[in-house]
């Protein structure tokens, strides 16, 4: 099989792929933000075992977890509208799914973190005439921060590749960006090659100071 | 005995769902007084320790250390709050089998956190503290070391350090030196012995029977969540008179005399 492959007609688009990147970008930063809020919030509310906080907030981390996030997406821009009668522009449908979507695993995050500290520890800062709201800030949660590190981490790279589905509601992000320059010059090969050199050429190194990180964090154990 | 005791718990009741830990115990420590608390594992010594300080909270009773005093259970009273307990804790210092120091603070930093952020303590005045607590306990030479690089015997002693700086009214022991190795067991026994000299208010939950004999003004024999047997520790350790203390009492004579005695001094 012969084709005759030639990047350089993409030069002319560079203005628009990098628009593309920016969202990416954009949307990664922002819903990995926003997703962290939430994550934190609902996470540390899980820590309290009253069941009328619990069972609302399982029932969330579930149900973003265990549904396809391109399901999620497409359900909150063309359904969820019809149900609240209310038109959801898609920059804030793609903004609130990916934060949501994120922050359920955040959230399971940060309460696997703090459940992971001894018992102890709760039982020797209390002992000193600590409250809990003591207990978390001083003690739990410096130790605790350390081992969410890693995983938060490893959610944020994926996180920034999540963000590609927002293409199918039309997000003029990297992705869409690249379906628009291969509807009007018909090369999709190299147009998403390039995409995704420019996706790996960004979480590359990512991944790299994640892995420094890492062994950082193992040493000063 | 002195009319105004510095510990008195009444009629206190713990469950942990189906299973009664503790069936009523009463218990009075005089001021200055070192009580130790002898039995099997799983008799509720340590769920006893654990309800004086109020880390669980009793299903029925009363617990009154120094000034400080609340009550449990039928008399529809309220559940206290995160903020009343806390209070009650901080004049309580208490001593884990697991030391359970902060790892991520220095032996110092461990020791000046209860008078910086429960006390509110200005941070020159409670280095000044901290650092008389750990030469006290022979570890001012440690004071910028994490605890990870200490012994077991001394991570104990830092611990202990922890505990004192709040200026507790009384220390409670959760079998101290069971997680150590034999030869580190005298040096956090001396530390406590020096306590007891100065007349500190303490309740020791222990196997060392021999260190008991020694220190302690009373001995309380535990068994199935009672305190069957208290008095003297000539009394209870020499001539005891409930069944089940002699039985337990045997069985530690006989352990020790075939492996020797050991860290007892």
């Amino acid at each position: 099989m012969h084709y005759s492959w030639d990047f350089g007609f993409l030069w002319q688009y560079r203005t628009i792929i990098a628009i593309g990147l920016g969202y990416t970008v954009l949307y990664a930063l922002g819903t990995i933000l926003l997703g962290l809020i939430i994550g934190f919030a609902v996470g540390i509310a899980r820590l309290a075992r009253s069941p009328v906080v619990n069972y609302p907030l399982i029932a969330y981390i579930e149900l973003f977890r265990c549904t396809p996030l391109l399901v999620q997406l497409i359900w909150f821009y063309y359904a969820f509208p019809v149900i609240v009668g209310l038109d959801i522009p898609a920059h804030v449908a793609a903004g609130l799914t990916l934060s949501l979507y994120t922050g359920a695993f955040y959230a399971e995050i940060i309460r696997g973190g703090v459940n992971s500290i001894e018992r102890g520890q709760w039982d020797a800062a209390r002992a000193i005439g600590m409250r809990r709201g003591q207990v978390m800030r001083r003690v739990i949660l410096p130790q605790a921060v350390k081992r969410m590190i890693p995983p938060f981490m490893n959610q944020s790279i994926t996180q920034l590749k999540n963000t590609s589905l927002v293409s199918t509601i039309a997000v003029s992000d990297l992705l869409y960006q690249g379906e628009i320059i291969t509807a009007t010059t018909y090369r999709p090969l190299e147009v998403y090659t390039t995409v995704a050199i420019i996706y790996f050429g960004v979480l590359f190194p990512l991944t790299l100071m994640a892995q420094l990180v890492e062994r950082r964090l193992a040493e000063s154990d | 005995m002195p009319a105004d005791p510095m510990i008195a718990i009444s009629e206190l009741h713990k469950s942990f769902g189906a299973l009664h830990v503790l069936k009523g115990i009463t218990l009075t420590v005089p001021r200055g007084a070192v009580v130790a608390l002898l039995g099997p594992s799983g008799s509720g010594k340590s769920t006893l320790l654990r309800c004086i300080n109020l880390l669980e909270t009793p299903d029925r009773g009363e617990v009154r250390v120094g000034a400080q005093r609340m009550a449990f259970g039928a008399g529809g009273q309220r559940m206290p709050r995160d903020r009343e307990l806390a209070a009650f804790r901080a004049r309580t210092g208490m001593v884990f089998q697991h030391f359970n120091l902060f790892p991520h603070m220095s032996v110092l930093g461990n020791v000046m956190e209860g008078p910086v952020t429960v006390s509110g303590a200005p941070r020159a005045e409670a280095d000044r503290l901290a650092r008389g607590l750990l030469d006290k306990v022979g570890l001012l030479d440690k004071a910028d070391v994490y605890p990870q690089h200490l012994s077991g015997g001394q991570r104990q002693r830092v611990a202990i350090a922890r505990a004192l700086a709040m200026a507790p009214e009384v220390v409670l022991f959760d079998e101290v030196t069971s997680a150590l190795d034999p030869e580190l067991v005298g040096e956090v026994l001396a530390v406590i012995r020096q306590l007891a000299e100065e007349g500190m208010t303490m309740v020791i939950v222990t196997h060392e029977v021999a260190f008991a004999h020694e220190v302690a003004d009373l001995v309380g024999f535990m068994s199935d969540g009672q305190i069957v047997e208290m008095g003297p520790p000539a009394q209870v350790l020499e001539r005891p008179e409930n069944p089940r203390t002699r039985a337990f009492l045997e069985r530690f004579h006989s352990f020790i005399g075939s492996f020797g005695q050991r860290g007892a001094t």
